[in-house]
């Protein structure tokens, strides 16, 4: 059999990806000025953003592993996205953690890759390897400040965590490769239908099993135990980067191997996601009305926002993973907006993330007060801000699915985070500051609120193009 | 992409002419606070004076909507954006204007700190409440309708009494929690209708009744607690006492007028046969209202407090007069609307006034004002007056066709809500008594009448007594064509047969 090269194009990205990422840890030896990898890593990410764009890089490769479409474009987009506002927010930060190291950028790098491979695998085997190179490089990126217990034990906990979710997923690959003798995703579908496996419980239990091991990337409930100590011990910028770039490589990988592996089980998955869906916006909403600290609040909420995006995989229709990943784009502005203003807080000898510091905020910092209103608002989800475009067009899908229950109990939880997120406002604007707090300001922390605030108002306000984005990537 | 006779988009001129005042107020510095007060005033005139060609431009005879704005906005789940008045709402775009002129006037020397925020809070909470009244898209609808919590969750919260902060999130968290519901409302409907939210479009089909009778109840949670009706008003109170003057003012003028506007927008003519057959209890929610906030205003010490509970027994009347279906009740309940929205934000700009001197609520710090103030006096008396329901004020006016409409409707109802004005006679000219006869008390000796500023925020007020008290016709004629369309559609739409409570309940058992 001769060896035919395969398409490289639809994978170029990846390819940019990789070489930007090595050369960003070869360069770290020879580069005294940290910020000039920053730099580096932005332009470069960009440059493999516009490979999305170029002729052909819209198809399948390497024999069905690999797929590019219009889905994992949108995907890849909110990655790049993420990454590259993380490392605007994140240049000033380190000096003042004290942690300006090369590396960091190399590794949010490879976290990215991994996470575009998982929303372009169409294979089992492809989509492991993409969830380990994001994991690995994200627990380290936890621990990153080497001094600091707490951000030590957050990598080890979610290290912990994340390989007890990674051997989940093997275990139902592996039940998956036993029954159907293959781990491509499109040939796992056609043998179940052909053999009839549908209801077998060895089937069902490679679905439950790889349903647990996502669950524990998006933080869904009960599998979310690590994501609070994970994402208050982690350094802020990275706390920023895990909440938004691994959920939605979580969600890519869950709309991806469900409705095109499992197509004939569905009524069993949506069985197990319906009860997780549900316990993940009751507990993610409930425990964050008692956080003191601000870090957790969002972690508890970032815990919340997986159980809306779940209501889109739910109702499983092209709309349905159309709103989720919109929600995965608007969460991805919002939340890096919010986390960008608690960066900006944190300064030398203060920390910066406790709630009562927030206290009137508005008075010593009305803009900064200003732009972590529109954030809290848009999490909450009151027009006109993203956030409830984003609600809005979930509840939709759900409706038309015929979840109308279902949406009704979102709705009442959402109504009740509108208590917590309310609180950071109440703290900033109607009580009196009890001590000055000093910002740490940047050119790229301006630049990465500037772009946060605008995308989530604008696409409050006109969202066609965004929803219009979403609505034809999914085929 | 449609525009209106006018060949001027009068309608988005009036919503976003305030919202680019904020924006403009942002950028002016914070230390130039008289600056600041200057250009919100003048925008507030501003969006006034545009607002008053739709006084003289509208046509009476038809109950189409007017100023029609129509444009795509999101195409891919066929939402437009979709302006237009009628009858029935065109009274409460112009009452929206009048009110936020009078709150920033009442304001001018008593907010002092973040002045900027506040003007900024007052500026887009007046785009909002326009954008209330002229939405035709119910999706553009809801966007107004939430966007608005935010300014005045603002203005409670931050500008409030010492209880501030809990009665902003009382309120926000009431009304959000009706909102959502009410949104799941909307979606049913859009995909029961064939994905459109064309409020007009909508309301010319007809829904199975188990459809119509979820969908009453899920807009009638979002309705009820901004009204406020019976059993959901608690927040009000808090709300109203806690606010600074001009947030008690627009809430009491404007804001609580939304929930009745919502019923005979939405709830009537969408859902005519839930309507019908929801009367009873509606009647009965109204009159529990009235009598219920009426005897509880002769036991409040707090004067805010007061007024605000009377708010509960006048919007009993409301919804009573909208509920009893017939063009009496009804024309009687949208000009009590309006009335109400007068009396009530003159009674609550007139108690900023005094407060603004003597910085106390409490009814027993007062005595003998009358002395001391004497045009302050005799202002707050025409308030009271009116609205109590004198012959020859608006008050009068506004009850008495609700409860025309009431008896006709629904006697026993008719007749209890006639004891809510008895009641409330009592506890206004009580109050009255107790703050401006009497012994004169020692902490209001000395006390300067009202000045040029605050006389000029008040008299439109009184004008508007008298000119409705006396010539009514000139605001119920805007309302005749659009009433008589509406209680058509409510008493002829859907399927025929009477429908009752006791049969909805069988039918929802089965």
């Amino acid at each position: 059999m001769p060896l035919v090269m395969p398409d490289l194009k639809p994978i170029t990205p990846e390819i940019v990806m990789t070489c930007l990422a090595l050369f960003i840890l070869v360069a770290d030896v020879f580069i005294k000025r940290k910020e000039t990898l920053a730099l580096l890593s932005i332009i470069g990410m960009a440059a493999a953003a516009f490979t999305f764009a170029l002729p052909g890089a819209l198809n399948t490769t390497f024999g069905g592993m690999f797929i590019s479409d219009g889905y994992s474009m949108f995907f890849k987009i909110v990655f790049a996205l993420n990454v590259i506002l993380t490392i605007l927010i994140s240049v000033k930060y380190l000096a003042v953690e004290r942690v300006n190291f090369g590396e960091y950028y190399a590794l949010l790098l490879f976290s990215t890759l991994g996470m575009m491979i998982m929303a372009s695998a169409g294979d089992l085997i492809v989509l492991y390897l993409g969830l380990e190179l994001m994991a690995l490089s994200t627990y380290i990126l936890a621990g990153f400040i080497r001094y600091d217990m707490k951000s030590n034990e957050a990598a080890l906990k979610y290290f912990l965590l994340g390989s007890f979710a990674s051997a989940f997923l093997l275990y139902g690959i592996s039940l998956a490769y036993g029954l159907t003798g293959t781990t491509n995703l499109d040939r796992i579908a056609m043998t179940i239908s052909e053999k009839g496996l549908a209801g077998k419980p060895a089937l069902t239990l490679s679905m439950i099993m790889i349903a647990v091991a996502f669950s524990f990337k998006i933080a869904a409930v009960p599998f979310h135990m690590w994501a609070p100590d994970a994402y208050e011990g982690a350094p802020t910028s990275v706390t920023a980067f895990m909440s938004v770039g691994p959920k939605a490589a979580g969600f890519a990988v869950i709309g991806r191997v469900f409705l095109m592996a499992f197509p004939m089980v569905r009524a069993e998955w949506v069985a197990v996601f319906i009860p997780i869906a549900i316990m993940t916006m009751a507990v993610g909403n409930i425990v964050a009305l008692s956080q003191t600290n601000i870090k957790r609040m969002l972690a508890y909420s970032s815990i919340a926002h997986a159980g809306y995006a779940l209501l889109g995989i739910i109702a499983g229709t092209a709309d349905g993973l159309a709103s989720m990943m919109n929600y995965m784009l608007i969460y991805a502005f919002m939340n890096m907006g919010a986390f960008a203003v608690i960066i900006m807080l944190r300064s030398e000898g203060f920390k910066g993330d406790a709630i009562s510091d927030y206290e009137g905020l508005s008075k010593t910092h009305p803009l900064a007060a200003a732009l972590m209103l529109v954030f809290m608002f848009s999490l909450t989800g009151i027009p006109p801000t993203a956030g409830f475009m984003g609600k809005f067009y979930i509840f939709m899908a759900a409706i038309n699915a015929g979840y109308t229950w279902l949406v009704i109990i979102a709705v009442i939880f959402s109504a009740i985070s509108a208590y917590f997120y309310l609180r950071i406002v109440m703290n900033m604007y109607m009580k009196d500051p009890k001590e000055t707090v000093t910002l740490t300001t940047s050119p790229s922390m301006g630049l990465a609120l500037a772009i946060t605030t605008v995308a989530v108002l604008a696409i409050g306000v006109l969202p066609a193009k965004v929803i219009y984005l979403a609505r034809v990537a999914f085929p | 992409m449609e525009t209106n006779s006018m060949g001027f988009p009068i309608l988005s001129a009036l919503i976003f002419l305030p919202v680019a005042g904020a924006v403009l107020l942002l950028l002016i510095p914070r230390s130039k606070e008289m600056l600041i007060k200057a250009v919100a005033l003048s925008v507030s005139i501003l969006a006034f004076i545009i607002s008053l060609p739709l006084f003289s431009g509208f046509n009476k005879a038809t109950h189409a909507m007017q100023f029609v704005e129509r444009q795509a906005w999101i195409p891919t789940w066929n939402i437009t954006y979709y302006l237009g008045l009628d009858g029935i709402s065109i009274l409460f775009v112009l009452l929206s204007t009048l009110i936020t002129i009078l709150s920033i006037l009442i304001s001018w020397e008593s907010i002092k700190n973040k002045v900027k925020e506040f003007y900024i809070s007052v500026l887009i909470m007046e785009g909002a409440m326009i954008g209330v009244f002229c939405a035709l898209d119910f999706f553009l609808f809801y966007i107004f309708w939430e966007a608005m919590l935010i300014p005045m969750y603002l203005l409670i919260g931050v500008w409030g009494g010492p209880n501030r902060v809990y009665a902003a999130i009382k309120f926000f968290l009431y009304t959000l929690v009706g909102s959502v519901l009410m949104l799941v409302g909307i979606i049913v409907l859009y995909f029961h209708a064939g994905r459109t939210f064309d409020i007009l479009d909508l309301a010319t089909r007809t829904y199975p009744y188990q459809l119509q009778f979820w969908l009453f109840w899920a807009f009638f949670a979002a309705f009820a607690v901004k009204v406020p009706m019976f059993p959901v008003h608690t927040w009000l109170p808090d709300a109203h006492t806690e606010a600074p003057t001009a947030g008690s003012v627009i809430l009491a003028a404007v804001l609580i007028k939304m929930g009745a506007y919502g019923f005979l927008r939405f709830s009537m003519p969408l859902f005519p046969e839930a309507a019908r057959a929801m009367t009873p209890a509606m009647l009965t929610l109204s009159v529990i209202a009235i009598i219920y906030g009426a005897v509880i205003c002769l036991a409040q010490t707090d004067l805010k407090r007061l007024i605000a509970y009377s708010s509960v027994s006048h919007m009993g009347f409301v919804t009573l007069g909208i509920f009893a279906l017939n063009t009496q009740g009804m024309e009687g309940g949208i000009l009590q609307m309006i009335n109400h929205g007068i009396v009530t934000g003159a009674l609550f700009l007139s108690v900023g006034v005094i407060y603004d001197r003597t910085h106390t609520r409490q009814i027993a710090d007062y005595g003998g004002v009358a002395s001391v103030m004497p045009v302050y006096a005799s202002l707050f008396i025409v308030f009271t007056l009116a609205s109590i329901g004198l012959p020859s004020t608006n008050g009068f006016i506004g009850e008495f066709l609700i409860l025309l409409g009431g008896f006709t409707a629904n006697q026993p109802a008719g007749v209890l809500a006639a004891t809510g004005i008895i009641i409330g006679a009592g506890y206004m000219l009580w109050l009255y008594q107790r703050v401006f006869f009497m012994e004169t008390n020692a902490k209001v000796t000395g006390l300067a009448d009202v000045n040029m500023r605050e006389l000029v925020t008040l008299l439109p007020m009184v004008i508007l007594v008298f000119w409705i008290g006396i010539y009514p016709d000139t605001f119920l004629g805007f309302m005749h064509e659009s009433v008589r369309h509406l209680i058509e559609r409510v008493n002829t739409g859907g399927a025929p047969g009477a429908t009752t409570i006791a049969k909805t309940v069988s039918e929802i058992l089965q």
